[in-house]
């Protein structure tokens, strides 16, 4: 009789649990399954002594099947809930990010830094002097005296009185060099204005220059930094050329080709087929521009050069239109994040 | 300057080709900017000899040629219109194939054939051949170009007429003004090929005047204006035209041919750079030439009948009476050559530079006379200039050269002498150039060098016509333009000393500021330092507005750049204007730039350079995208900025804010004032925000330092609050940080109007969060938070009359 009893209860179990379809179901079921052992144990007072540990047995192996068959139910409504909700949530990982949409340097600025962290590397400062200046730090000290055909090279935008905006950063360096005693490598980049605006020109644009002064500073030197500077701007192949040229500031003064690093120097469009580009323009310090500021060039020598960041940025970049850095056209602008 | 090659064998045998001097040239500083081949266009025209002429059977207004070419082309039918072709003619014919020039264009010549009578070519014009009476005498005739009868058959039509020749169109950097000329190009091109120059002609004979000249005077006032001046007088002249070989040289370098006379003074500033000018003795009076200023009010017209009003600060040359020439820049019309001129006195003098040049340009005058001045002609050349043009006086037979010769010479015509070590000049290339090679190069460019006993020292005489060289630096730019730049071999810095480089704080401070508005979504951009007047109306600034203060430019591009801004915000709206019409319909842009702020007006001095950042957006945005990003950079540098109702001229009166840095007004942001938008027909909201950057700079903190962290987390509440519509969010910040120390953050989730809440009411939303002191033992209790808001409530109350939302 009670092995038909602990039967039926069993059964009546499985059903119970199998019928349950969520876990409150289920723990609904199990209380009732619970109270329905309860009583079936309490049958045991009625049994004679010898027989209830059979009994007892009998319900723990009862209770046991009956608590293996609510856990393994709970596992499978378990896994089916989750089922159910990972389907629910799930997302069109092809629908866009989200992000701040970050703006740009301007390229100008992009070559700047490079340049900066370039020469940086090599031991230069920086140096900003004023947009604004004297015909002295600009021209006179620079050994372009008032008269000399030299200052038609570059025209220039006067304020009144002697005082200009500047043409040049090289203004930088007779500060620099007033206000410090060698050894000096500094690096001057800045804003400079001169009256010409056509395709090719801009009444203001930007150059960097750098200025090297110490003992034993040579021509070789002024090539050899260049070639770093090449190299490290462009590609490793990139060569170097010097050829003869003239700023009243410098003596000797050369003119610095780089091998075109779009052909590589077999000739191309950009190079316009002869395999160079010309990058800037350099030379030794002039003896007159040391003595202007109490240097003595007797016992130091230097070289500066000067480049202008549009034309670098124009070569570097691809851009082929002076005017597209100040029109600020968005279209233009949000592509240089670098 | 223009160079034909022809001329320059005048005087180097050069044994390379064009292409091969060109690249040489270039290696020695002269960059040629053009290479011109002058046949390029004209191909496949050989000289034929018309052998027979007959008339075309069906058109009457053409005849039917045979020309024969020699051997290797034979003989070719060809018709022409022309009618000045006969029998034994040499004539240029352009064969099937060939190019010549029609109207300026290249055209190409084929075959043809007319009512059955075949053509295999073309004779041809001196204007089909681009030339003209100056390179062929006869090309200006109307027809067929008649050659000499001389010439050989099937010769190349160009060989004949000067067009095998190239012309050098060579840069000559400003320290080099003895370049400007062909004999001056000639000394480097023989330099550089290691070739001897054969100089021209200097030689000529005097015969004792008779007439008036004897007596003629030069008188300089003024010898700083005029540091050489020579005259002398030629007579029994006989103008005509110049020879064959003259005219083409001139012709070859873009100078019409006039008469013997003017083309001797153009040979001249062509050959030697030496600008002369020729008088008509007869038309001078006075019997003197008179170098001074002009009298202020003094009138003068030129060879080209332009009158010009004069100034003291102009040079004039004059007779005994009136000017007759500009100095250095162009002739009087009164003293002018003409085709009955007798007498003649040529000047050739050295005029300073920088008076040439003032001269020219507040007059707007000049020529090829002025451009050589300008850039420097130097008195020893004056005086080979004089004796060259006399020569050719006597070689082209067209006057006699009389003793008359007058030298007011006040400049120094030797050349420098100077000392230079070897040694020296090769620690400045640091390369060692052999010291023979030194001297070999410097006598090349006829330096005169001797080395001294020590075997370094060199004592140097420069030529006189090389003003530029001042020194032993300039002597190792010889040596090395010459040695080859190639030789220079790369090294870094190998006796310099360390130096540590990088940016300074400042400039670190810059860039990070930068950084920190790129990652706020803002672009950089760039403009123009030049302001237009126009803009400070535009910007409705009041007549007393600082900004009003620019400096000016005294020769600014136009109006619109004629002002050093003192503000960004026109760029920026520039800025803003061409995006939308560009279509970009959104866009956030930010600019570092200096304003100019002058002390005074005129300017005394230099005007203070400011750093201003200035902020730009359109479209998707509004006021707190700017005011996020001056927070952000707030942020970033440990100061807090804040913000209060402002007014602005050009900004929205109820969307504008004045931003301060403690108590300092430090800049604005804003909407761009509906009536403005209007005026720039901006239909997107505009924002524009300017911040004095390097007042804000001297506030910046860099730099970490470690703050400990409570133990305990922080408490947070939410406070609605019902306030007056005029009640501020950031008054109702300040009251209840003041309230209560530990509030840590305020943040504002929402605003409320209408339903419950009355009208002129608003509802505003906040999480205060709480924390304790980082070292207390013990977490804020729930009562003690109450405590605090209770507090909060209160002094909300009593300041703002804010209270709690039930």
């Amino acid at each position: 009789m009670q092995n038909d009893q602990t039967q039926e209860l069993r059964r009546y179990a499985e059903e119970a649990a199998a019928k349950a379809g969520s876990g409150k179901e289920l723990y609904a079921a199990r209380t009732d399954v619970q109270a329905k052992l309860k009583s079936f144990m309490s049958g045991m007072r009625d049994l004679p002594k010898e027989e209830r540990p059979a009994f007892g047995r009998t319900v723990n192996e009862l209770k046991e099947k009956i608590e293996a068959v609510f856990a393994a139910r709970e596992e499978e409504l378990r896994q089916k809930e989750l089922a159910a909700r990972y389907a629910a949530e799930q997302v069109d990982v092809t629908m866009p990010g989200r992000k701040r949409e970050q703006g740009a340097l301007h390229p100008v600025t992009l070559v700047k830094n490079q340049l900066i962290d370039i020469f940086a590397g090599m031991g230069f400062e920086v140096f900003e002097g004023p947009e604004t200046e004297t015909e002295y730090y600009n021209f006179t000290a620079l050994n372009t005296p008032a008269d000399h055909p030299s200052r038609d090279m570059q025209d220039t935008f006067y304020l009144g009185g002697d005082l200009l905006l500047r043409t040049q950063t090289s203004a930088g360096q007779i500060r620099v060099m007033q206000n410090k005693k060698p050894p000096i490598k500094v690096l001057s980049p800045g804003r400079v204005f001169r009256p010409d605006d056509d395709a090719t020109h801009s009444p203001m644009f930007h150059q960097m220059e750098g200025l090297v002064v110490d003992k034993g500073i040579t021509l070789c030197d002024l090539k050899g930094m260049l070639a770093e500077f090449a190299a490290k701007m462009f590609t490793s192949e990139t060569k170097v050329r010097l050829r003869p040229s003239y700023f009243p500031f410098t003596e000797p003064s050369v003119e610095v080709d780089l091998s075109c690093f779009v052909c590589g120097g077999k000739g191309c469009r950009l190079c316009k087929g002869t395999g160079w580009i010309e990058v800037l323009g350099s030379g030794m310090v002039n003896r007159r521009v040391l003595e202007n500021c109490g240097v003595d060039p007797d016992e130091y020598t230097g070289f500066a050069f000067g480049m202008g960041l549009e034309r670098i940025a124009m070569l570097k970049y691809g851009v082929n239109n002076i005017k597209n850095f100040y029109d600020n056209d968005v279209r233009f602008l949000t592509q240089f994040k670098d | 300057m223009k160079v034909p090659y022809s001329w320059l064998k005048d005087y180097v045998d050069i044994d390379c080709s064009a292409q091969a001097l060109q690249e040489k040239l270039f290696s020695c500083g002269f960059e040629v900017e053009e290479l011109l081949y002058l046949g390029k266009d004209i191909t496949g025209v050989y000289v034929g000899e018309i052998t027979a002429v007959e008339k075309h059977p069906d058109a009457d207004k053409l005849q039917v040629c045979r020309l024969y070419f020699g051997e290797e082309i034979g003989s070719v039918q060809i018709y022409t219109a022309a009618t000045n072709v006969f029998v034994g003619a040499k004539v240029p014919a352009a064969l099937n194939g060939a190019t010549v020039l029609h109207d300026g264009q290249v055209m190409k010549i084929k075959s043809g054939k007319l009512r059955g009578v075949a053509s295999d070519g073309m004779m041809c014009s001196g204007e089909e051949l681009g030339i003209n009476d100056d390179f062929y005498p006869g090309a200006e005739v109307y027809g067929i170009l008649i050659l000499d009868k001389d010439t050989p058959v099937g010769t190349d039509i160009r060989k004949v007429v000067g067009l095998d020749d190239y012309i050098f169109d060579i840069a000559v950097t400003a320290n080099r003004p003895d370049c400007q000329c062909i004999l001056g190009m000639a000394r480097e091109v023989a330099a550089v090929l290691h070739k001897p120059l054969k100089m021209p002609s200097f030689a000529y004979t005097v015969s004792e005047a008779k007439g008036e000249e004897r007596n003629m005077k030069v008188r300089v006032e003024d010898t700083a204006l005029c540091p050489r001046y020579i005259g002398h007088a030629v007579t029994d002249i006989r103008i005509g035209s110049s020879p064959a070989w003259m005219r083409r040289r001139l012709a070859l370098c873009g100078i019409r041919s006039i008469s013997n006379i003017v083309d001797i003074t153009n040979f001249v500033l062509l050959e030697m750079g030496q600008p002369m000018h020729s008088f008509d003795l007869d038309r001078l009076s006075g019997g003197e030439i008179v170098v001074r200023r002009a009298a202020d009010g003094e009138k003068i017209q030129t060879l080209d009948e332009k009158e010009f009003t004069l100034t003291h600060e102009n040079l004039v040359i004059c007779d005994g009476a009136k000017p007759v020439a500009l100095a250095g820049i162009m002739g009087g019309l009164n003293s002018e050559i003409t085709k009955d001129t007798k007498r003649v006195f040529f000047e050739s003098a050295k005029f300073a530079r920088d008076n040439v040049r003032r001269t020219s340009r507040a007059l707007g005058q000049s020529s090829d006379s002025s451009a050589r001045y300008e850039r420097g002609v130097d008195a020893y050349t004056t005086e080979w200039g004089m004796a060259r043009a006399l020569h050719l006086v006597q070689e082209l037979g067209c006057g006699c050269v009389t003793n008359v010769h007058i030298d007011c010479n006040h400049a120094e015509t030797e050349g420098k002498k100077m000392t230079a070590s070897i040694a020296k000049i090769n620690s400045l290339l640091g390369i060692e150039v052999p010291k023979d090679t030194v001297a070999d190069i410097l006598r090349r460019l006829f330096f005169t060098v001797e080395i001294g006993k020590d075997g370094d020292t060199m004592s140097v005489k420069v030529p006189p016509y090389r003003e530029d060289v001042d020194g032993w630096p300039d002597l190792a730019e010889e040596v090395i333009r010459m040695y080859g730049y190639d030789n220079i071999a790369p090294t870094f810095l190998e006796k310099a000393s360390v130096t540590s480089g990088g940016l300074n704080e400042a400039q670190k401070r810059m860039n990070k500021c930068k950084d920190v508005l790129r990652l706020q979504g803002f672009s950089e951009s760039m403009s123009y330092s030049f302001l237009s007047p126009k803009a400070f109306d535009l910007f409705r600034l009041p007549a007393d507005a600082p900004e009003r203060r620019a400096a000016k430019i005294v020769n600014p591009l136009g109006e619109d750049f004629s002002l050093l801004r003192t503000f960004l915000a026109p760029a920026m709206l520039d800025n803003v204007v061409r995006n939308l019409r560009c279509g970009n319909e959104n866009g956030r842009l930010f600019e570092i730039a200096n304003v100019y702020l002058p002390a005074s007006l005129p300017l005394q001095a230099q005007p203070v350079e400011v750093k201003t950042l200035c902020l730009g957006a359109w479209g998707d945005c509004d006021l707190f995208d700017l005011k996020g990003a001056i927070e952000a950079i707030g942020d970033a540098f440990g100061v807090k900025f804040s913000f209060r109702r402002g007014q602005n001229p050009f900004l929205h009166p109820g969307v504008t804010a004045e931003i301060l840095l403690g108590t300092k007004a430090v800049g604005y942001i804003g909407e761009l004032d509906p009536r403005l938008a209007a005026e720039f027909a901006i239909e997107r909201k505009t924002f524009l925000g300017e911040l004095d950057y390097d007042a804000c700079a001297r506030k910046f903190t860099d730099g970490i330092r470690y703050k400990g962290i409570p133990r305990f987390p922080a408490v947070r509440r939410d406070l609605a609050l019902i306030a007056d519509e005029n009640v501020a969010c950031g008054d109702i910040e300040d009251v209840i940080r003041r309230a209560c120390r530990a509030v840590k953050e305020v943040s504002l989730f929402d605003v409320y109007r209408g339903g419950q809440v009355p009208a002129g009411k608003k509802s505003m939303a906040f999480t205060l969060s709480f924390e304790g002191e980082p070292e207390a033992e013990k977490a804020l209790s729930p009562e003690t938070v109450d405590g605090f808001v209770r507090k909060i409530l209160g002094s909300l109350k009593h300041n703002l009359g804010a209270e709690i939302r039930m």
